[in-house]
């Protein structure tokens, strides 16, 4: 059945991880190119995102670490030619990208085929006009949109329909610029923004309070339709379903609801003539069986990567072989391999999604959640029962939730007005209100949740009060303690219940978990198997529950499996980066003849496919859930290394359960943790490091700022409201922020450091081996120290490096792996200024650029580390970056666009959702590719200068004559202005915000970027004090809002200027071709 | 609130045991023990007369969310809400049970219509470990037993006895008007295939499974669903057989494919451990046309024994069994799955279309 003519196909991946499109184009991405695989089809991949999965050696044929915009795929297309594309797996960039091209008539030209779904069915689902029409022809209801592509026009359709409204941009990525809206000021406000992404705006009736519920429904070209899952979300209608807690299967819908919403869907995956995979959201009504489609996704989409993730039914591997011309029938179940891909998934379990949100990183945006996204991950949990799963994913969400209940107060005056206004802490916020004896009638009135959420919530807190009638474990009758555990309280939850913080928890969550287990109380491990155990599953992916009786798998105790612990949920610093890290490390630990054993939970990753390993634990990386696992495994042993820090802190405590750490003993990790210990051997090495102190008085902070003097680097250990770190610039600032802070005192003391201006960031990777450096790579920070590496501009090799200072660094480095014994991965970053070295940071684990650095290193360090971990003494690398006759950018992803109000500065804290990075044949080429790579353009027409303080204005100067010379129109601001004028460089004065009225004469900066006579902003601001930052906030904002690229730091801005303007041609070659 | 019950024990023929606790009604009940990995529909499921005689084992883990609706009956007799006028399955095994359920349509909870109805079920079960016991061992009889009670084996099997008889009407029935009209041979009949036929405008004449319909008028004959092993319908594949040997149209479902089947040559057999669930493929044999069907049945039909005038029609993709057979030439056919769904999904609908078209 399959179509012999396609033996080349180009893959469109997603680039970036922001918010609205994360790592689940990752997973979708690489299921599409084994297919590709397996069917001996050429693959050819362009991917800018260096940390996936999907661009690492194997899984693509060639691979081009290139921006997703028509331009360069279609060099791509001409070099390569292909017969066919795929569009559908890498989320909206690629499918916008497929769509532009189609338009242009690049496929056409090339004689590329779109392969899959027809792009007119793509067009048809993402223009609403076109899909309400296209669903009225098959009489399917929809939410019926009035466009507008002016306010008068949204006006109109606002006194046709009635408020509340709903008011969304056109073309735009999971609800950006959209949101609900009460009366006329609102929809002006609303409309404003929208029509700043989207020349066009819909106009809707507002459904909240509906249920909202998706099909995930598969066709090929034979017309065989199957739904694979449905998923209901806990949040009704009103909260964008990535921002809902959603599980699978429904759970309030009936049998007639279920088929009823389950044969409209597949009428209209018939009627749109999709190939391959989509979703249909519905929108149904809570009293009857009314409905509305909400939207459908003609792509793999978040939701499609949950779904195959909670069936085990993968998706994207299926849609890529229907693409190729295979019928569902043609194609094995892989879970069973015996049963064929055409048939729809039985659970006999429930899935739960939680979002993971990061609010707290930004400056200035609102923590309430609605029609637009704003997490950044999510969790999925597995259970028998609800109870189960929501309380093991409250757990997974790492914000330091025990569950749903058991967690600090939040501190809330009016819980009405808190249930009404959901935040990011909604689901705290029922538990309060349900412990402080608010009915489940009265919670539904308010969130409109449906009641058999809140009743199974409800049995939580029930239970919850059980326990508290008891002080010691011991006491507590076993029916309890089962229905405690059935119900997916943690040994720490119990503990928290029984005893009430009377001893140390530690030691009460340890009596917990000997007193259950004494009682023969422990978890079974169970299989998902898309059948139900109708048919033997060949796969081993598992999770643990208490609702069962009987494990589903053998062990046999032969201490040959290696337990790999994963990172968990994306979020801001933790993120593709680290799936890349495990699932490397897992496929060395089965080349190297071990059983490779997977525990993670996040359905965005690759690391969670049930194929990557031998056996896949899909639940908690808790203390708890992983001492159970390994009780069950008895591995030879748990490698901690390459997850972030989510595993990082869990090596201690499982060296104390004597569990067989790889690598690096947990006792060195400590003393790399622990920021006394690392300091005494630093300082016992003789390696510089910036002054600090643990300071518990005003007073103390006062004498040792006296001491170092400002700016200083601030790290309270408790925070109340604000980011948890920042550089004060004076005595204000600092007591302004201790403020924040809830106090500062013996049990909650600062950490305060000398902060360096104008130094070197460097970042060293490295491998060792019995304490000695096997491998490393030296990475140098565009961007001045000040901004988190997180965020920074990376160029490796280094570039402006003296040589001197990466033999200083080497030598440091090699003292410290000497004095951890470090064996395995690590990190240590430096500050450097001229000559002088400073020691910053050092990990005793995988970093973020682990992926970044072995890409253009083309040396695997993680495969380096694992084998070292592993006792295998490999040998060093002969190959050195300084042989690298080419350069990497790796440049970050902003998603400021998605957070509003957010102040788009960039400070100590990390506040990037993703990165890329592409190599070039100088740093200009690659710097240039990479930028283009996180969504900005090079400008055509205006820019809008404000060049900070003085010495940041001469460090820009030469970039400016560069923009005048090149024929840019510029604008400045007044102090720029003078100072470009005094220099020669001619450009017209605009006034700031607030200004406006004392010059009419002049143009207003915010002016200019909203009617775009400027498409890039630079912005600068003299220093980081409130004053000063408040003063750009309105142009900075403004540039975000008008989708205007802006950059506001003085090194990145210059870096890219220099590139843009530069005229060579930026060369398309694959990653093989360096 | 704890709302755990009386202990129970589900216990099976081959040894196993399983604890939980007693929901509905307080007593024991044995009978043969089936599994169905059906995610919604225990209503439905419960009043599906082919449930007869056995104990329901839902492998999802989580019933009687949405409660149970009204009973009570449409303006022809037809039951608006269930499969037939009481629960048939003699008891229910499941996992978790929803003291608290949310529906608009319900009317009482699980629990509650369980006890009304005399049937009990038994909570807290590792359903998933029962399903492995039963796919790997096959069905087998079963009981489930309060904490208090003595109950041992041995109990009838009731494959050994003639459940069709007891579920099957004790007269003939009329339903709905129309030109054409259909006598629909009752061998435990579930409501919304009368609901399928009534909707499209035909007369019905329902029979009891033993019933001579050859001395009747009608445009077409079909032959429902039912319970339990076909060979004890020997009289109503006389009739068939006695009716093929006109032209006019005959359709049958499930039991009735079984029935058709038997009275076409071939043979009927049980299966290991039966289809019972909302997710089986079929395929039309010699085509590419694949279809998702809901199925509920113990026994198959082994199709080499069908005479030369007769083909296999549907196929199941997972294990290769019959799903359906056709005469070459008459407009006779059959499926073994539910295109009425009910529950289950609505794919094959179009079958009641083009029997009636043939009329």
């Amino acid at each position: 059945m399959k179509d012999t003519s396609i033996k080349k196909v180009l893959v469109l991946g997603s680039g970036a991880l922001k918010i609205g499109q994360a790592g689940e184009f990752d997973y979708s991405g690489s299921q599409a190119l084994k297919a590709l695989r397996e069917e001996g089809v050429e693959s050819v991949l362009i991917n800018p995102n260096i940390a996936t999965v999907q661009t690492s050696e194997g899984v693509a044929d060639k691979i081009y670490f290139l921006p997703v915009t028509p331009e360069y795929v279609e060099q791509v297309i001409a070099k390569e030619r292909p017969q066919g594309v795929l569009l559908s797996f890498g989320g909206q960039t690629a499918l916008n990208c497929g769509v532009e091209m189609y338009k242009r008539g690049m496929f056409e030209k090339y004689g590329v085929r779109v392969l899959g779904t027809p792009v007119q069915a793509i067009i048809d689902t993402e223009d609403r006009d076109l899909f309400v029409q296209k669903l009225d022809e098959i009489g399917i209801k929809t939410i019926k949109s009035h466009p507008a592509d002016n306010i008068e026009q949204a006006k109109a359709a606002a006194e046709e329909l009635g408020f509340p409204l709903i008011v969304r941009a056109a073309y735009a990525l999971g609800g950006l610029g959209s949101g609900f809206v009460d009366d006329m000021a609102q929809l002006e406000e609303t409309c404003a923004k929208a029509f700043s992404f989207s020349p066009q705006v819909l106009i809707e009736k507002s459904l909240k309070g509906w249920k909202e519920i998706e099909y995930e429904v598969v066709r090929d070209r034979f017309d065989n339709c199957i739904t694979v899952c449905n998923m209901e979300n806990f949040d009704p209608l009103g909260i964008h379903t990535g921002e809902s807690i959603v599980v699978a299967p429904s759970q309030t819908l009936s049998n007639k609801d279920y088929y009823f919403l389950r044969e409209l869907a597949i009428k209209i995956i018939r009627h749109i003539g999709i190939v391959g995979e989509c979703n249909v959201q519905y929108a149904y009504d809570p009293d009857s069986m009314e409905y509305r489609v909400i939207e459908v996704n003609a792509r793999l989409s978040r939701s499609s990567a949950l779904a195959s993730k909670a069936t085990g039914y993968p998706l994207a591997f299926v849609a890529a072989k229907l693409g190729l011309g295979y019928g569902l029938f043609d194609i094995k179940n892989s879970v069973t391999k015996t049963t064929p891909a055409f048939f729809e998934p039985a659970l006999d379990y429930i899935v739960c999604k939680i979002p993971r949100w990061d609010l707290g990183k930004f400056h200035g945006v609102s923590r309430k959640i609605g029609s637009s996204m704003k997490s950044v991950g999510e969790v999925m949990s597995i259970g028998r029962n609800f109870e189960e799963a929501i309380q093991k994913g409250l757990r997974m969400i790492g914000q330091g939730a025990h569950g749903f209940l058991g967690n600090k107060s939040l501190g809330i005056s009016d819980i009405e007005h808190a249930l009404k206004e959901p935040t990011d802490k909604r689901i705290f916020v029922i538990a309060e209100a349900m412990q402080a004896g608010l009915s489940i009638d009265r919670i539904h009135d308010l969130t409109k949740i449906d009641k058999w959420f809140l009743s199974k919530l409800e049995n939580l807190v029930s239970t919850w009060s059980d326990l508290e009638a008891y002080s010691e474990i011991e006491s507590v009758p076993e029916e309890l303690l089962v229905r405690s555990k059935r119900q997916g309280f943690s040994d720490h939850q119990i503990q928290k219940a029984v005893y009430k913080d009377s001893i140390p928890s530690s030691e009460a969550q340890a009596k917990v978990r000997q007193f259950r287990k004494s009682l023969g109380i422990t978890p079974v491990v169970k299989q998902i198997d898309t059948l139900a155990a109708e048919f033997p599953a060949m796969t081993n992916y598992l999770y643990l529950t208490y609702n069962g009786c009987k494990n589903d798998v053998e062990y046999k105790n032969d201490r040959s499996s290696v337990i790999v612990l994963g990172s968990g949920a994306y979020r801001i610093g933790s993120s593709v980066e680290f799936d890349w890290c495990s699932v490397t490390c897992l496929k060395e630990i089965q080349k190297q003849g071990f059983r490779g054993v997977m525990i993670n939970y996040n359905p965005e990753t690759v690391s969670t496919d049930y194929d990557m390993c031998d056996r896949l634990y899909f639940d908690e990386l808790s203390f708890e859930r992983v001492m159970d696992i390994i009780e069950l495994e008895s591995p030879h042993g748990v490698v901690v290394s390459v997850g972030g820090q989510i595993p990082n802190n869990l090596a201690l405590k499982l060296h104390k359960e004597g569990v067989p750490i790889l690598g690096t003993a947990a006792t060195d990790i400590d003393k790399a943790e622990d920021r006394y210990k690392f300091s005494s051997i630093v300082e016992k090495l003789g390696i510089d490091q910036p002054e600090w102190k643990e300071l518990t008085t005003m007073d103390d902070v006062d004498a040792f700022i006296d001491k170092v003097g400002f700016p200083v680097l601030v790290r309270p250990s408790y925070v109340l409201s604000g980011a948890a770190m920042n550089v004060c610039y004076n005595k204000e600032m600092l007591v302004k922020f201790l403020s924040l802070a809830a106090e500062v005192s013996r049990e909650h003391p600062v950490v305060i450091s000398k902060f360096m201006t104008r130094c070197k960031e460097i970042e060293f990777d490295a491998v060792a081996d019995g304490g000695e450096v096997l491998a490393y790579a030296i990475s140098e920070h565009i961007e001045y120290a000040g901004v988190h590496s997180g965020d920074a501009t990376i160029q490796f090799p280094p570039q402006k490096l003296y040589v001197e200072t990466v033999r200083r660094i080497k030598k440091i480095a090699r003292s410290i792996a000497g004095a951890l014994n470090i064996t395995g991965p690590f990190n240590i970053q430096f500050l450097a200024k001229e000559n002088e070295i400073k020691v910053i940071e050092c990990n005793l684990r995988a970093s973020r650029s682990f992926p970044f650095v072995s890409k253009v290193l083309k040396i695997n360090l993680i495969e380096l580390a694992t084998k070292a971990m592993l006792g295998l003494h490999p040998a060093a690398p002969q190959k050195s970056a300084f042989d690298l006759d080419y350069v990497g950018v790796k440049s970050s992803q902003f998603s400021f666009a998605r957070l509003e109000e957010a102040d788009p500065m960039l400070g100590v804290d990390m506040s990037s959702t993703g990165e890329v990075a592409c190599i070039g044949d100088d740093l200009n080429e690659a710097l240039m590719k990479s930028i283009i790579s996180i969504g900005n353009e090079v400008p055509r027409k205006g820019i809008l200068l404000s060049t900070g303080d003085a010495l940041e204005k001469a460090d820009t100067l030469r970039a400016c004559k560069l923009l005048a010379a090149s024929g840019y129109k510029l604008y400045a601001t007044g102090g720029t202005f003078r100072y470009l004028k005094e220099n020669g460089v001619e450009s017209e004065k605009v006034l700031w915000p607030g200004d406006e009225a004392k010059h009419p004469e002049l143009k207003s900066a915010v002016q200019i970027i909203r009617d775009r006579e400027v498409d890039m902003v630079i912005n600068i601001p003299k220093n980081f004090t409130n004053n000063e930052l408040d003063n750009g906030y309105i142009i900075r904002r403004t540039a975000i809002d008008s989708n205007v690229p802006l950059f506001t730091n003085a090194r990145l801005a210059t870096a890219w200027i220099r590139a843009f303007t530069s005229s060579e041609k930026p060369s398309v070659k694959s990653w093989d071709e360096y | 609130m704890n709302r755990e019950r009386k202990r129970a024990v589900l216990r099976l023929e081959g040894g196993a045991e399983f604890k939980g606790w007693m929901l509905g009604y307080d007593g024991p009940c044995d009978g043969e023990a089936v599994f169905s990995t059906a995610m919604v529909g225990y209503p439905e499921s419960l009043t599906d007369p082919s449930y007869s005689g056995q104990i329901l084992c839902v492998s999802y883990p989580i019933v009687g969310n949405y409660g149970v609706p009204e009973e009570g009956v449409d303006e022809y007799g037809i039951s608006k809400n269930f499969e037939s006028d009481r629960i048939w399955a003699r008891g229910l095994v499941i996992s978790e049970y929803s003291f608290d359920y949310s529906h608009w349509n319900a009317v009482k909870s699980l629990d509650q219509w369980l006890r009304e109805q005399r049937v009990p079920a038994i909570y807290g079960v590792d359903t998933r470990a029962l399903t492995q016991e039963l796919r790997q061992n096959g069905s087998q009889l079963a009981m489930i037993v309060p904490e208090g009670v003595e109950k041992s084996f041995p109990v009838p099997d009731p494959n050994k006895e003639n459940q069709i008889a007891i579920v099957s009407c004790k007269e003939v029935i009329h339903y709905g008007h129309g030109e054409k009209k259909v006598v629909l041979v009752d061998c435990g009949v579930k409501h919304n295939i009368l609901r399928c036929f009534v909707d499209r405008g035909v007369e019905l004449i329902r029979v009891p499974w033993d019933y001579d319909f050859n001395t009747l008028e009608w445009d077409g004959l079909f032959i429902s669903n039912g319970p339990g092993n076909p060979q004890y319908c020997d009289v109503t594949v006389r009739h068939l057989q006695e009716a093929m040997k006109g032209n006019k149209p005959i359709f049958g479902i499930c039991m009735g494919n079984q029935l058709l089947a038997r009275a076409a040559g071939a043979s009927t057999f049980k299966l290991k451990y039966g289809h019972r669930s909302h997710n089986q493929p079929a395929r039309i044999v010699g085509s590419n046309v694949c279809v998702i069907t809901s199925q509920n049945h113990g026994f198959a039909v082994d199709p080499l024994g069908l005479g030369p005038d007769w083909e296999e029609w549907f196929v199941n993709m997972n294990d290769g069994t019959n799903e359906g057979i056709r005469h070459k030439s008459k407009p006779f056919c059959s499926v073994q799955f539910h295109p009425e769904a009910s529950s289950g999904p609505t794919d094959t609908q179009f079958l009641f279309d083009e029997f009636i078209s043939k009329l």
